[in-house]
């Protein structure tokens, strides 16, 4: 086997070094019962190229995102990622090195991370961000609970346009926890009504902006109402291409952001692994989950970097932890750290006028097709369009002539409008491709 | 080559000259300025076309001003990466002996699998019709999961290991919730247990009962009998780890699964160390209700510094139709996404489907190996792990006697009045070009060092390892304290200050104050 160096021989020796006659003799403390006799049932070990070509003909059976004009939001986003992103993190120093728990060979895992929470920082345009989460979601749901830590308070208000499978991942985590949560209907263009719902009770508001239907939401208005009550502000993203096109959720207010880093130098990977972003106020840092990186100095006064208050953690505090959070998306912040150093400022933002250009574009071509309607005052690069015929059907309809033409809403809310179809257009889509999209509907609706 | 006139043989080295260079660099060891430092915000590495000037669609919404991101051309973040990656111990490096992490080699062609299109490039919402291949996979690796595990299901959306845990404590919360038992809120966690097991039974809501361990580091069975006797209609299950953090297998490990399920509790598994039994042992046989299996662990994709992992959970009949969405089906035409909760289902627990990226390279780890293969890995391990026990036990101190399984504990007893500790002799197997093993823990020894080889090391590595590590231990004893206290002085910093870090929080990079007055 090839992963295996040692040989009958070195074994051998092994074993008489040990004192035992046999393999067999290390596992004597298995209950008899428990032992197994013969092989399991499953094929015996494979060549390199065997499993090269089963897997390519897996893989073969799926349509892949850039083989087609495509239009998927909704949580994961299709943007181009440069070559040296997936180059540098397959370096053996990333790829295989474990946590950096000894930080004297570790620097170049930690310089990055601390990289990485300045620039979630800023894009944010908060204090301070944590090593990463597993994705938007958890993310999302870690921060409610962490409001309950923060306020003492134990009620959480979700606003009609967080992405439906955040309030659920949400809900889970909260619903052992003696969190309540409203019932959440999803809804366009109601956000600001959470306004309403605030009292000395709240412990936080959770909004999205932009939205699941692609709306950007004025954050402050809701930020100063809940900091009248004590409450918090949650925001979340599920792009983080789009703050680079509109107001940092710090600015407006939010106390804790929350999102999902994929856009930024991780692939689609259907759905995972993905890396959660969680950043928020200074004064609040000890009581954020995960893990977090820290600068510091050596025992020659030159200047390296820890992970740091780890009295939060699970491995120091056990059932005080703030989380149970251990492995988080290491590897996918260095992703996207480096494509965020690719990019500057200058380049995110022009990235994020072409995605928003494009998907202006889609918006006016999709809006003078018949039986659809635009339904967005405002989007980034996802809007939400209404459809004369089940979006799940067009959809479907769009896929056989091979254009994957956007998430029907229904497929993330099994009892949201059927009519509704989620579209994203961001700088990978060329304009062929949208006409092509507006062509397929046009015949689809037709 | 032209050599009349260029000295060929260096004058004798002379130790003490260790000029401090203009540059900051030491050879290889490139000084690496922050990003920040070095990036301006107009400077990009991509090249993106022109913006066409369509109009907005932000409404009052746009972000104005700079954002203050550096950025750097293709050039200079290549080398800053790079520089940057060379500061780092890796697997592909050396013998990383982290017991509990099971740093095992991680096959390459795992790394291109995960990259094929038909699984890196593919949507988790697209319809399903177009992505049969990626859920053919999913359903293959649950086959091989179950089958390997001798269970009844899994759920494979878990991202890590804890998150695992999480699961699995959530399903039987909801089980013991729809059968009326929602008293049940106790879980027994034995105090050699992972941190992560008593976080995440109260982030279920449940309290932790800390069962002692016994002796000989196992768990302590007649405690556990007066824990559950004392009040056996609040117990909803244990938490224990086979083989435990001691490295041992729980010889007891069916009594009580039958202890807890008299109780009416259901047993929790962390399954971090199944890397000791796969092939030999199934869980199933044990009376497990869910375990959690750690991919980039056991079944070797990379640990990427820190993550992403993958924890696949494994459910009893008992507790399988608690399981969370989404799940694969298989139907007539195909493969199908169970995507929205039904009454029983505890619910979601991430956004989509879990860790298709690590499921492609564990699919293909496991099947390189094949029933043959993989049992042979734990057997090398364990192996391994015994070899190093072995050859090490007259120099330090083994924290239990008998044959160990895929980790090696010591305490440090061995260290006892040298003026060295657990922390000193770790830091100097770093300056012997060996990543230390896991310190300080298990709690349930003192100065704990747990060593944890894998099957990825050959006789000739570990016979070098034994080496360094009988050469430190003697050094130890021969009063060399300041030697250790002084390590690691080859790595590419000294001893790092902690305290430091934790007492005034620097958590990120902000302007020099003369530039952020200047700019005010």
């Amino acid at each position: 086997m090839r992963y295996l160096p040692s040989n009958e021989n070195d074994r051998a020796q092994m074993l008489d070094v040990i004192g035992v006659k046999s393999i067999d003799d290390l596992f004597e403390d298995v209950p008899k019962s428990a032992r197994l006799k013969d092989l399991i049932d499953l094929p015996k070990h494979q060549s390199e190229q065997a499993i090269e070509q089963h897997m390519a003909r897996l893989s073969a059976k799926s349509v892949s995102a850039s083989s087609v004009p495509f239009f998927c939001g909704a949580g994961a986003y299709k943007h181009h990622i440069p070559a040296t992103v997936d180059h540098l993190i397959q370096r053996s120093e990333f790829l295989t090195a474990y946590t950096p728990y000894q930080p004297e060979i570790s620097q170049g895992t930690l310089q990055a991370l601390f990289e990485f929470q300045t620039q979630v920082a800023l894009l944010t345009g908060t204090e301070v961000a944590n090593a990463s989460m597993y994705d938007g979601s958890t993310a999302c749901a870690e921060a409610v609970v962490m409001a309950k830590r923060v306020t003492r308070k134990s009620k959480a208000i979700l606003a009609p346009g967080l992405h439906p499978h955040y309030a659920a991942a949400t809900q889970t985590l909260a619903s052992t926890l003696d969190i309540s949560i409203n019932e959440v209907t999803p809804q366009i263009g109601a956000d600001a009504g959470v306004i309403d719902m605030i009292t000395d009770e709240t412990a936080c508001v959770v909004v999205q902006s932009p939205n699941v239907f692609g709306e950007i939401v004025d954050l402050a208005p809701i930020a100063e109402k809940a900091h009248a009550h004590k409450a918090l502000l949650i925001a979340v993203f599920t792009e983080p291409v789009a703050l680079a096109a509109i107001k940092s959720p710090g600015e407006q207010g939010a106390d804790i952001v929350v999102g999902e880093g994929q856009g930024l130098g991780v692939g689609l990977n259907y759905g995972g692994p993905h890396v959660g972003l969680f950043a928020c106020r200074q004064k609040l840092v000890r009581q954020m989950p995960g893990r977090v990186c820290g600068e510091t100095v050596d025992a020659n006064g030159e200047r390296g970097y820890v992970l740091t208050l780890s009295t939060r953690e699970q491995h120091i505090r056990r059932e005080k932890a703030t989380s149970n959070i251990c492995t988080n998306s290491g590897l996918c912040c260095l992703a996207f750290t480096i494509h965020m150093s690719l990019l500057g400022d200058a380049g995110l933002k022009r990235m994020a006028t072409l995605n928003h250009e494009a998907a202006c574009h889609m918006a006016d071509i999709i809006d003078g097709i018949d039986g659809t309607e635009v339904l967005n005052d405002t989007f980034f690069n996802e809007f939400t369009v209404r459809l004369s015929r089940p979006a799940e059907e067009v959809v479907d309809a769009l896929a056989e002539k091979n254009i994957l033409g956007g998430v029907p809403f229904s497929r993330i809310a099994p009892d949201g409008d059927p009519s509704l179809l989620l579209v994203c257009t961001t700088e990978v889509v060329s304009d062929a491709d949208m006409h092509a999209f507006g062509h397929a509907l046009e015949e689809v609706l037709g | 080559m032209k050599t009349q006139g260029r000295p060929t043989s260096p004058v004798a080295a002379n130790d003490a000259m260790q000029p401090k260079t203009v540059s900051g660099n030491k050879a290889l060891k490139q000084a690496t300025k922050l990003i920040f430092e070095t990036g301006t915000p107009r400077r990009t590495g991509v090249d993106l076309p022109e913006p066409k000037g369509r109009a907005s669609r932000l409404g009052d919404h746009a972000r104005e001003g700079e954002i203050g991101l550096p950025g750097l051309s293709e050039p200079e973040t290549m080398r800053h990466y790079v520089r940057l990656s060379q500061k780092n111990y890796a697997i592909d490096l050396g013998v990383y002996p982290l017991g509990s992490c099971t740093m095992k080699h991680n096959p390459r062609l795992n790394e291109k699998v995960a990259r094929m299109p038909g699984f890196a490039d593919v949507h988790p919402l697209q319809p399903i019709s177009t992505v049969q291949g990626a859920l053919e996979l999913m359903h293959e690796l649950s086959h091989w999961i179950c089958t390997l595990t001798g269970m009844p299901a899994v759920a494979l959306t878990p991202k890590a290991g804890a998150h695992g845990e999480l699961c699995g404590m959530m399903a039987i919360r909801a089980r013991l919730d729809a059968d009326g038992q929602s008293q049940r809120r106790r879980v027994l966690v034995p105090e050699s247990a992972h941190g992560t097991n008593p976080a995440t039974a109260v982030q279920c809501g449940f309290t932790v009962d800390e069962i002692p361990a016994s002796g000989d580091g196992r768990v302590n069975l007649d405690a556990l009998k007066d824990k559950i006797k004392s009040d056996p209609d609040t117990v909803a299950g244990i938490m224990l780890t086979n083989p435990n953090t001691c490295g041992l297998f729980e010889r007891d490990i069916i009594e009580i699964a039958d202890l807890i399920h008299a109780a009416g509790g259901y047993f929790y598994c962390d399954g971090a160390n199944f890397n000791a039994l796969v092939g030999r042992v199934r869980p199933g046989d044990l009376g497990v209700d869910a375990m959690h299996l750690n991919l980039h662990k056991t079944f070797s994709t990379p640990h990427g510094g820190g993550g992403p992992g993958s924890g696949p959970t494994v459910l009893s009949d008992a507790l399988k139709t608690h399981a969370p969405v989404p799940y694969v089906v298989q139907t007539d035409e195909g493969y199908d996404l169970v995507e929205h909760k039904d009454e029983v289902s505890f619910g979601r627990m991430c956004a989509f489907h879990g860790q298709m990226g690590m499921y492609s390279r564990a699919l293909t780890y496991m099947m390189s190996h094949g029933s043959d293969g993989l049992k042979q890995a734990t057997e090398d391990a364990v192996l391994n792990a015994n070899y190093i026990q072995a050859s090490l036990s007259d120099v330090m101190t083994p924290a239990f006697g008998g044959v160990c399984m895929h980790e090696a504990l010591f305490d440090d007893r061995f260290l006892k009045d040298t003026g060295v500790e657990t922390l000193d002799f770790a830091k100097a197997m770093i300056d012997e070009g060996y990543h230390p093993m896991t310190m300080y823990f298990p709690l349930v020894v003192h100065g704990a060092m747990l060593i944890e080889p894998t099957e990825s090391e050959s006789k000739g590595e570990l016979d070098r390892f034994i080496l360094s590590m009988r050469h430190l231990a003697e050094k130890a004893k021969a009063g060399e304290a300041d030697m250790f206290k002084q390590a690691p002085v080859h790595a590419p910093m000294r001893r790092l200050d902690e305290t430091q870090a934790a007492r005034k929080p620097v958590l990120r990079w902000t302007p020099p104050v003369e530039t952020a007055e200047a700019a005010e």
